[in-house]
């Protein structure tokens, strides 16, 4: 097994097109504690990337970073700048989680934190909260992506079911457009039925041009739809390769495919 | 009947400007889960800013309706100053920190505003009025079937209501309304919609410190001014705060109501020489609340966040 979680400038990183996000050797830590140490990472356009491992490995801790909700002790993560080439990427370290979304990143938290009080119209809304343009089209997106949600759209959020919040916060995060959709544990605590339901509909997402960066404890699922994968173990990245080469590894289907 | 249906009134209209003061601290306790131990000294500014504003009015020889005016649009621009200052020099350098820590702050920024207003160029420790003129023109009652009623207290009711039905619009039919609610049920998920939690922290305070500076003002219109005056005050809208259920809009404007009712109907049934304690008749309220059900009327039992 090779550690790669420092080896930056391996050339076939650098020699591809530029990431649309990439994080180079990124340490975050809880006061003394080192939650990732030396992370580094790509992801490119028009791809699904997933991160998989296990409970308390640092998965949740590095999509907050890149959300801006937590800062980085060392290292950085940049973005792609939507017009092309003269600028250079955008760093994310300095800015607050507002700005972030404003840049093209939507992040669908773990546990999906809808906000239970509002209704499903208002949580879209939420969504929507940086732009100021018509959102009929958006709206009209998300009902068809997730028809349950046009239905119920003047309910409280709360009164749905988990599936059915789980939909709610992915369409959320769809309405401000974004260039990379950062998926937190979409699956935790879903009937397998409407995990598979979820992500059809996160492939479906894909095809339509977004960006993906899955986050999944399920390694199975997600190596399926992914067309490339991190092992994180501990806070360092342990491997990495395409889905298809990690579903076949002994290493991977011991440690995280219960095979 | 009469007599009874006379002191409601009142009642509802002392209460009204307790529910003023009250959305202030359950506002903030929304958005931040602080209590603004410095409210009740924004209440007492839009008074004392509100005599300045008043005298300075009818120097210029403005008519009674006028001054008036000035007094409150002063006094609310005085107050929605000061509250963002508040947030942002003393609360946000700390937003973080242990509770105990903020909350020690909210105590200091309370005493530094009494002893800023106590300083004789700024106020000064002598009570004071409005002047006789404005109180005369507010004292005169009208009378409808035989219940009295001041003008003031009508101007009170009616400015009150109108006040709390601007902020419900704003709460529940705008972009920062719907930011507010956003950020007080989930602070985190709110910053990741993009909303920027800064904003609706300092939107928050400027709102809630407009409304503190009517009531102050109003309150002016009827009792003296002192820089001490929104010690009891304060902590009698807290109180209506945690009645109505903190955190909950119209859990302020039911508490701040029920306070004010008792409180007026402690001071004209209770024997005379027991009065002067129906101000501590919201305190007693207090204890009982939190004895029996410390969320409030409308608080939710929901688990705190962390």
């Amino acid at each position: 097994m090779t550690r790669i979680g420092s080896d930056t400038s391996s050339p076939a990183v650098s020699a591809a097109a530029p990431a649309l996000l990439s994080v180079r050797d990124l340490d975050v830590r809880y006061g003394a504690i080192c939650a990732l140490q030396g992370v580094s990472l790509n992801i490119n356009p028009g791809e699904i990337v997933t991160l998989i491992g296990s409970n308390g490995a640092g998965k949740t801790t590095l999509l907050r970073t890149i959300s801006g909700l937590l800062k980085p002790a060392n290292g950085e993560i940049t973005l792609l700048p939507t017009s092309p080439s003269p600028h250079p990427p955008t760093a994310l370290s300095k800015l607050r989680p507002h700005e972030i979304v404003r840049l093209g990143i939507s992040h669908v938290p773990e546990g999906r934190q809808i906000f239970p009080n509002l209704t499903v119209s208002e949580n879209l809304l939420l969504g929507a909260y940086q732009r100021r343009d018509d959102l009929s089209a958006d709206i009209a997106r998300c009902h068809t992506l997730f028809p349950i949600l046009k239905e119920r759209q003047s309910q409280k959020a709360g009164t749905l079911s988990g599936g059915e919040q789980q939909m709610l916060a992915i369409a959320r995060a769809l309405m401000s457009r974004p260039r990379l959709l950062l998926l937190d544990e979409p699956s935790l605590g879903l009937a397998p039925l409407i995990v598979r339901k979820i992500f059809d509909i996160i492939r479906e997402i894909n095809a339509e041009g977004t960006t993906i960066f899955l986050v999944e404890q399920n390694a199975h699922l997600a190596l399926k739809i992914a067309h490339r994968a991190y092992v994180l173990q501990t806070g360092r990245i342990l491997m990495t390769d395409s889905a298809q080469a990690l579903l076949a590894n002994p290493e991977v289907q011991k440690a995280y495919l219960g095979g | 009947m009469l007599q009874f249906t006379q002191e409601l009134i009142i009642g509802l209209s002392i209460g009204a400007t307790y529910a003023l003061l009250a959305l202030g601290y359950t506002m903030v306790y929304g958005v931040l889960r602080l209590i603004n131990f410095a409210h009740g000294e924004v209440y007492m500014v839009g008074a004392v800013s509100g005599f300045h504003f008043i005298n300075l009015a009818l120097r210029w020889h403005a008519p009674l309706a006028l001054a008036l005016t000035i007094a409150f649009v002063g006094s609310a621009i005085v107050c929605a100053i000061l509250g963002f200052c508040i947030e942002f020099f003393a609360y946000r350098p700390l937003r973080g920190s242990p509770r105990l820590v903020i909350l020690i702050t909210a105590i200091g920024v309370s005493l530094l505003l009494q002893n800023v207003v106590n300083l004789n160029f700024i106020y000064g420790p002598t009570p004071r009025t409005f002047p006789a003129e404005v109180q005369k023109g507010l004292n005169t009652s009208i009378g409808i079937g035989g219940v009295y009623i001041s003008r003031l207290i009508i101007i009170r009711f009616a400015l009150s209501l109108s006040l709390m039905a601007v902020l419900t619009w704003i709460i529940l039919r705008t972009r920062t309304g719907l930011a507010l609610r956003a950020v007080s049920h989930r602070f985190d998920t709110a910053m990741l919609m993009g909303v920027n939690t800064n904003r609706v922290i300092s939107v928050t305070f400027i709102l809630g410190s407009v409304l503190a500076s009517v009531a102050g003002v109003m309150d002016g219109l009827r009792y003296t001014i002192t820089p001490l005056m929104g010690v009891t005050y304060g902590l009698k809208a807290f109180v209506a705060a945690v009645l109505g259920g903190i955190g909950s809009i119209p859990g302020a404007l039911i508490g701040g109501l029920l306070i004010g009712i008792t409180e007026e109907f402690a001071r004209f049934y209770l024997p005379t020489q027991y009065t002067q304690y129906a101000d501590a008749v919201a305190f007693v309220i207090l204890i009982f609340i939190l004895l029996l059900k410390p969320t409030g009327i409308m608080g939710s039992t929901a688990v705190e966040k962390v």
